[in-house]
C-alpha cells in the first residue's frame, strides 16, 4: 500500500510541477504588465519602464524565468509583484482566508451531502426523496455568482425581519472590532455563515446525487441481505456494511469535488469581499501580474495534489483490496 | 447500424410480455423517443429550451429597443409597459440585453458541447481502436488537460481573445472539456474492436478510419448524445462564470455572465437588473441538464433506471392487460 501511495504522490508531484509551469508560461506570453505601468499620466521616462523591464525579467526567456522564480519559491520567496510589493508577506494572509473558507465548506459539504444522499436512498421515491432530488438539480444548475447574490438577498430579508444585523455580507469580519474573544467569534460566525453556504451547498447538491445512486447500488446487494440473515437489524446492517461499501466510491470524488470548490471560492471570496486566493486570482490576471497568477496556480496545484492524495489514502483504507496488493 | 445495436433494455422491452405493439419491430429510434417521451421532466426541459431559443431569437423583434441602444428618458426604470424588464443606468434596455445574452449563452453553450464532443470521439477511438504509442500519447495528454485548472488557464489567457471573434473564446472552452468523454469512449472502443462485426470489416480490408466512422461511432451514439447534452450545460455555466469576471465574451457583445456580473452590485436595489438574467441562466442550465438525465433514461439501457422503468410499465401493462 505504501508503494502504492507514493507512487501516486509522484505522479501527483510532476503534475504539480507542469500545471505551475504551464501557467506561467502562458501568462507571461499573453500578459502585458507594462501596459497599465507605462499609460499613467503623466507617462513615466522611458528609463524608467525599461528598468522595471529589467526588474521584471521580461526580455529573458520564459524557461529561464520560471527556474529563477521556482528557485526563489523553494527558499520561500515567491517574488514580488509589478507594483514592487512582496508576495510572500501577502500570501499567508490569504492562504489563511481561503483554507477557512475550503476548510468549512468542504466538511459542510461532505457530511451534509453524504447523510441527505444515503437519507434519499433509504426513502426512495418517497416525498423527500424527490424533494432532495429537486433542490439538487436546481443547485446544480445554479452558478455560485448567482447563488451568492441569492444568499444576500436572503440574508438581507433576514436581517429586516429580524430588525438588527443577524448575518453580515461584507469581509470576514467587523474591522475594527472591540469586545470580548466570545463577541468577536459570534462577530466572524455572523460573516461565516453566507459565504460558506455558497461554497457548500453545490457540494451537498453533487455529493448527495453520487451517494444515493451509490447507496442504492448497495441496498440491493446480497452481502446487505446476508448480514441481516445473520441477525443485524437493519439500521446496524446499513450503517456498517451498507454505508462503508457506498462511501467507496465517493472517495474518488472527493478531489472532483474539490476542483469545483476552488472556482467556486473565486466567485465567493469576490462577491462577499475576502480577501483570498481566489480574489487574488481575479486581482492578478486584471492586473496581468504573472507571478501572483503562478503563486496561486502552485496553491491550487498543492491543493489538487493533496486532496487527491488524501482521496486516494482514503480508497486504500476503505478498500481492502488495495491495502493489501 | 441496426445490425449491430443490441442492447438489454431494447430486448427487454420488445420482449416484455403483455406490452401492447403496434407495430411488430419497432426500431430503435422510436423506442428511445417512446421511452425519452415517457420522461416527463425531459420533455418540459426539451421544450423549455425551444422556446427559450425562440424567444431568443424573435424576441429582439418583438421590443422596439436594440441592445445597445440607450433611452435617455429612462435611467435605472423599473420594469414598465415600455421597457419589459426596465432599463440600466445608462438607460439600455433590460429586456433586449438580456435577449441577445441569452443568444450568445446558448449558441456558445451548444457549439461548446458539439465541438467538445466531436474531439473526445476522435481522440477517444482513435487512442482505443490504435493502441500502442498512440494511444499512450493521447491519453497522457488528455490526462494533463484534465488536473489543468480550467477556469485559471482559461482566464489566464483571456488577454489573447480580447477584441478578437467570440469564437476564440468558444474553441478555448471546448479545448477544456472533452477529456472525461475521451476516457469513456477509448474504453467503449477497446470493447467494441474486439466485436466480429468490426473483425469482419477489418478483414474485408476496410481502413481504419472508415472503421472508426461506419462501425465504432454509431455504437456509442447513445453515450455521444448524452455526454454532449450534458457538456453543454457546463459549457454554458464555464461561459457565464468566465464572462462574469470579464474573462469571457468582451464588451461591447454581452452574454448572460457579463449581465449578472454589471447587475449584481445593484442588485439588492434595483432586482431587475439582476434577476432576469439569473432567472433564465438558471433556467436554460437546468432544462439541458434535465434533457440529458432524460436522454441518458431512455438512450442508456444499461443506466438502471431505464431498464427498471421498462420492467415496471411490463408489469403494470401486463397487469393491466389481465384484469381488462
Amino acid at each position: 500500500m505504501t508503494a502504492f501511495l507514493m507512487r501516486r504522490l509522484a505522479n501527483y508531484v510532476v503534475l504539480c510541477l507542469v500545471a505551475t509551469f504551464l501557467a506561467f508560461s502562458l501568462a507571461s506570453l499573453t500578459f502585458n504588465p507594462l501596459a497599465s505601468f507605462a499609460e499613467r499620466t503623466p507617462p513615466p521616462p522611458a528609463e524608467v519602464v525599461a528598468a522595471k523591464r529589467l526588474e521584471l525579467r521580461l526580455d529573458e526567456p520564459i524557461p529561464t524565468r520560471f527556474t529563477g522564480w521556482l528557485g526563489g519559491v523553494t527558499k520561500g520567496d515567491f517574488g514580488t509583484t509589478v507594483t514592487g510589493t512582496d508576495i510572500s508577506s501577502e500570501l499567508v494572509s490569504r492562504v489563511g482566508v481561503s483554507l477557512r473558507l475550503f476548510l468549512i465548506g468542504t466538511t459542510v459539504g461532505v457530511f451534509a451531502g453524504v447523510i441527505i444522499g444515503v437519507a434519499s436512498a433509504i426513502r426512495q421515491y418517497k416525498f423527500s426523496d424527490y424533494a432532495a432530488t429537486l433542490f439538487s438539480f436546481v443547485l446544480l444548475s445554479t452558478p455560485v455568482f448567482v447563488l451568492a447574490q441569492l444568499l444576500k438577498y436572503g440574508g438581507l430579508q433576514l436581517n429586516e425581519a429580524a430588525g438588527t444585523t443577524v448575518l453580515y455580507f461584507q469581509g470576514e469580519a467587523t474591522p475594527s472590532f472591540q469586545g470580548s474573544a466570545g463577541a468577536a467569534l459570534l462577530d466572524r460566525l455572523q460573516h461565516f455563515v453566507l459565504p460558506t453556504l455558497a461554497i457548500a451547498l453545490p457540494l451537498v447538491a453533487l455529493y448527495s446525487r453520487y451517494q444515493r445512486s451509490a447507496m442504492l447500488d448497495v441496498l440491493g446487494s446480497d452481502f446487505l441481505r446476508t448480514a441481516q440473515a445473520k441477525g443485524l437489524t437493519r439500521r446496524k446492517a446499513l450503517f456498517k456494511h451498507g454505508l462503508r461499501t457506498a462511501l467507496i466510491p465517493m472517495a474518488t470524488l472527493f478531489a472532483f469535488g474539490f476542483g469545483l470548490l476552488i472556482t467556486g471560492s473565486t466567485f465567493t471570496e469576490r462577491i462577499f469581499g475576502w480577501y483570498g486566493m481566489g480574489d487574488w486570482f481575479v486581482y492578478g490576471v486584471q492586473q496581468q501580474d504573472t507571478h501572483i497568477v503562478a503563486t496561486v496556480t502552485l496553491f491550487v496545484a498543492v491543493l489538487i495534489l493533496i486532496s487527491g492524495w488524501l482521496s486516494d489514502v482514503l480508497y486504500a483504507a476503505l478498500d481492502p483490496r488495495i491495502r493489501v496488493s | 447500424m441496426s445490425t449491430s445495436t443490441t442492447s438489454h433494455g431494447t430486448d427487454q422491452a420488445t420482449a416484455a410480455p403483455g406490452v401492447p405493439e403496434p407495430d411488430e419491430h419497432p426500431s430503435r429510434g422510436r423506442l428511445v423517443l417512446r421511452r425519452f417521451l415517457r420522461n416527463r421532466q425531459g420533455v418540459i426541459g426539451l421544450c423549455t429550451i425551444a422556446a427559450m431559443f425562440a424567444l431568443a431569437y424573435l424576441g429582439p423583434f418583438l421590443s422596439p429597443w436594440g441592445y445597445a441602444e440607450s433611452d435617455y428618458t429612462a435611467f435605472l426604470a423599473p420594469p414598465s409597459a415600455e421597457h419589459w424588464f426596465g432599463t440600466t443606468q445608462i438607460g439600455n434596455d433590460v429586456f433586449a440585453q438580456t435577449m441577445r445574452g441569452l443568444q450568445k449563452s446558448l449558441v456558445i453553450g451548444l457549439l461548446v458541447g458539439l465541438l467538445s464532443t466531436a474531439f473526445a470521439s476522435i481522440v477517444g477511438a482513435a487512442a482505443g481502436y490504435f493502441g500502442g504509442w498512440t494511444d499512450r500519447i493521447l491519453m497522457w495528454f488528455t490526462d494533463l488537460l484534465l488536473v489543468l485548472p480550467a477556469f485559471l488557464i482559461i482566464a489566464i489567457l483571456s488577454p489573447t481573445f480580447r477584441g478578437k471573434t467570440w469564437l476564440v473564446f468558444v474553441a478555448l472552452l471546448a479545448v477544456f472539456a472533452w477529456m472525461i468523454t475521451a476516457r469513456i469512449v477509448r474504453g467503449m472502443t477497446l470493447s467494441l474492436k474486439e466485436r466480429e462485426f468490426v473483425l469482419a470489416a477489418r478483414f474485408m480490408g476496410v481502413p481504419a478510419w472508415r472503421i472508426i466512422a461506419r462501425h465504432i461511432m454509431p455504437n456509442m451514439a447513445s453515450i455521444l448524445i448524452i455526454d454532449a447534452t450534458i457538456a453543454v450545460g457546463g459549457a454554458i455555466l464555464a461561459e457565464t462564470g468566465l464572462s462574469y469576471f470579464g474573462f469571457g465574451v468582451q464588451p461591447p457583445d454581452v452574454s448572460l455572465g457579463t449581465l449578472i456580473a454589471s447587475g449584481t452590485d445593484s442588485a439588492l436595489t434595483f432586482p431587475w437588473l439582476f434577476l432576469f438574467a439569473a432567472g433564465f441562466l438558471i433556467v436554460a442550465v437546468l432544462s439541458v441538464n434535465l434533457v440529458g438525465d432524460g436522454l441518458r433514461d431512455a438512450l442508456d439501457a444499461s443506466s438502471d433506471r431505464a431498464v427498471k422503468r421498462d420492467d415496471e410499465t411490463a408489469v403494470a401493462e401486463s397487469r393491466r392487460g389481465a384484469t381488462a
